[in-house]
């Protein structure tokens, strides 16, 4: 049990310092939440800055194109740069961590040559076309269609909770190739363009009043039989593989800030004299402990992954949930702290407080996590 | 960094729950709760043999030479085992007290201002003065945005070793934890003589979150064990989500605790050891709760073991530090 970072370690954060403190500075300055051009064209820089120094896909395998960073230096990179201040991973999420690892791990040679080096670089975008209107948390319910034609895939449907769909040049979409089979063996992966004739996107507002994400609709869009990765009808398997690699490091970079943006909190409420109000201080002080043990669960998850080969366990539903809450439970606090200010939607954290209410809906409800605990964890009995 | 059990801690955890399961089992310990709660002696002397007590001691001096983690490991599974006696003071206390490290001597924590348990049965007191947030007692006390330096050594810490006075004029409470008799001291403790270091409340405090680090994953597991076998409406009743979700909040709860008792272990810092037995008391205290829900109407009975681990549970979230004394360390810490 040790919490000290070997040499080699320390050496990996010094550069990625010295390197941060180089770059950062000349950035331009970020885009509005709303500006989606602009969002695009500020993370594909930050991407493309990213690779030329060496740090672009740190987490994938080498053979890849990635570094074959372990676990904790893509910890301590994502430690280092949420602390730095620096972009964070933006439009570039779905391609980095989602769409790229799967290839990676289930592409053909084809495949991989084709599409990892411009997420890597930062010159492709990608989505996500999984959740439908009728297949959110219960995702195997999904009814888009593809039927074979020849080379093609003719797929029509609607996907929901699209984000930056409307500036991604690819889509990974899961789709029914076999309506007949089970519900979870008859899908199938396929990366689409999003160009190409039959794909409509409208943008959706969020409760925040932002443009997060769209509903996207396929009429007869014709795929090639090539662009699919993984076997025919063998899709659920595939995202499984990436849904893993979702709730294992995905939240390092935001705990930190969370430590950070209780620090603010904390120092708002000195200055405004709410601090002398000891419910509210002692909130905060719990709200410490609470952030704390999740930077050294995560420290705890990633050195597990570290022995076992790197693949992250079932400890990110453990983490997601209590994590999801926390960071709910901060921002009710910042609301507490700003008192009648907590109204005024231009005040820092007012529209995180409403963000942050996604927490427990996004990348697996709290509901549907607690399920994945108790069933894959705890080994208690499936629901019927 | 490798933030997991090392092999040697894991082997350790091993021996430590075997011997426990063989010393103190269910029907022991079940025993122990029906023929009076007494410290038995030549338990303790056993425990003394294993090493429980000279743990941290180093070898030369007739100690086992290992460190705060493994001590946090071995109180874990003090807490999984329901073991009862004032081990953690007697932990503290070996080195400084004859007898002690062997397991001769029993030392009870005083702490002013709370009841002292096991007080019939000590040897020795472990006396925490000073720097206790709201106790009143010597300088270093108080409460409010400062907090104090709650861990910080006072005047009046350290070791008395003449208990025949304090006991004589003590009055026994009706304890809530039916391991733990407990008694009231009144009036000014005596003359004591010092402990070298100083870390006494909050080594105190760290161990005693293990303690609710073992006590919550032993209710977690109470509750996943009861959840998959009791059936109704042709059932298990682990199949229902409303059960099922209960479990899982029980682990989510031991997990966090795990995390922040462990890395306090590691870095023996006083915020980290603060937030340590905030989240352990919280984990303790709500997971035996929960487990009591589970078991439904025997939940409710003296039979079920889970009354016990809520009361001891309870009992330790008053000792060493508090919530709103960890609370406080905590936001004094975000300044």
């Amino acid at each position: 049990m040790d919490l000290a970072y070997t040499e080699e370690e320390e050496e990996f954060r010094a550069r990625l310092r010295e390197w941060l403190a180089a770059v950062l500075p000349a950035l331009p300055a970020k885009p509005g939440p709303d500006d989606w051009p602009g969002r695009r064209a500020y993370d594909t820089a930050w991407q493309r800055m990213l690779y030329d120094a060496g740090y672009a896909g740190l987490h994938w395998p080498v053979d890849a194109g990635g570094r074959g960073a372990t676990p904790t230096q893509h910890l301590i990179f994502l430690e280092e740069t949420e602390k730095a201040g620096a972009p964070y991973v933006g439009a570039n999420f779905v391609g980095l961590l989602h769409a790229g690892p799967t290839i990676a791990a289930e592409g053909t040679a084809v495949q991989r040559a084709r599409w990892l080096p411009p997420v890597l670089r930062g010159d492709e975008i990608w989505c996500q076309g999984f959740s439908e209107p009728d297949a959110g948390s219960d995702l195997a319910s999904l009814r888009t269609r593809a039927v074979r034609d020849g080379d093609d895939y003719v797929v029509s449907g609607q996907k929901i909770w699209t984000s930056h769909a409307e500036v991604a040049d690819w889509c990974e979409l899961l789709v029914r190739t076999d309506p007949a089979a089970p519900k979870h063996r008859g899908i199938s992966w396929l990366a689409m363009r999003m160009d190409v004739p039959g794909v409509t996107v409208r943008p959706l507002r969020t409760l925040a009043g932002s443009t997060e994400f769209a509903e996207m609709f396929l009429d007869e869009v014709r795929i090639p039989v090539t662009h699919r990765v993984g076997a025919e009808n063998d899709g659920w398997r595939v995202t499984m593989v990436t849904l893993s690699f979702e709730r294992g490091t995905a939240f390092v970079g935001e705990v930190v800030a969370c430590r950070r943006t209780l620090a603010a909190l904390a120092a708002e409420a000195r200055a405004n004299g709410r601090w002398d109000d000891p419910v509210l201080r002692r909130r905060l002080g719990g709200l410490n402990a609470e952030f704390r043990a999740l930077w050294r669960l995560t420290q705890w998850n990633v050195s597990e992954a570290q022995r076992s080969g790197g693949v992250p366990g079932t400890g990110g539903s453990v983490f997601k949930l209590r994590y999801s809450q926390a960071r709910q439970e901060l921002y009710e606090a910042a609301a507490e702290v700003l008192g009648a200010d907590g109204a005024d939607l231009d005040r820092e954290w007012v529209l995180d407080r409403l963000s942050s209410l996604s927490y427990t809906i996004a990348a697996g409800t709290s509901q549907i996590q607690r399920n994945i605990v108790a069933e894959r964890i705890l080994g208690l009995p499936k629901g019927r | 960094m490798d933030f997991q059990l090392s092999d040697d801690q894991r082997a350790l955890r091993t021996g430590i729950r075997e011997l426990l399961a063989g010393r103190f089992g269910r029907d022991r310990m079940r025993a122990a709760l029906d023929g009076g709660t007494g410290i038995d002696r030549a338990l303790w002397r056993e425990l003394g043999e294993a090493g429980f007590f000279a743990l941290r001691l180093p070898e030369a001096a007739g100690g086992v030479g290992l460190g705060l983690p493994e001590s946090v490991l071995l109180f874990e599974e003090v807490g999984r085992s329901l073991l009862p006696g004032p081990l953690i003071a007697t932990h503290l206390a070996a080195g400084a007290v004859k007898g002690a490290a062997q397991g001769e001597a029993v030392i009870a924590a005083l702490d002013a201002g709370r009841p002292v348990g096991h007080l019939g049965d000590a040897d020795g007191l472990l006396v925490l003065g000073a720097g206790y947030a709201g106790s009143g007692a010597g300088p270093g006390s108080g409460s409010g945005a400062g907090s104090g330096a709650w861990d910080a050594p006072g005047p009046a810490d350290g070791i008395l070793r003449d208990v025949v006075g304090i006991r004589e004029a003590a009055e026994p409470v009706r304890s809530l934890d039916p391991f733990t008799p407990l008694w009231r001291v009144t009036g000014r403790v005596g003359a004591v003589a010092h402990l070298p270091g100083g870390a006494l409340r909050a080594e105190g405090a760290l161990l005693a979150a293990a303690e609710q680090l073992g006590s919550a994953a032993r209710t977690t597991e109470m509750a996943v064990q009861h959840a998959g076998e009791r059936e109704q409406f042709g059932s298990p009743i682990g199949s229902f989500q409303a059960v099922k979700h209960l479990c899982a909040g029980m682990l989510v709860r031991t997990e966090l605790a795990r995390g922040a008792v462990y890395a306090a272990a590691v870095t023996a810092d006083r915020v980290e050891i603060a937030g340590a037995k905030l989240l352990a008391d919280d984990a303790a205290v709500r997971n035996a709760r929960d487990c009591l829900q589970v078991h439904g109407g025997m939940g409710f009975t003296w039979e079920a073991d889970v009354h016990l681990h809520l009361k001891r549970a309870w009992l330790r979230s008053g000792q060493w530090l508090t919530a709103a004394t960890a609370e406080e360390v905590l936001a004094a810490d975000l300044c």
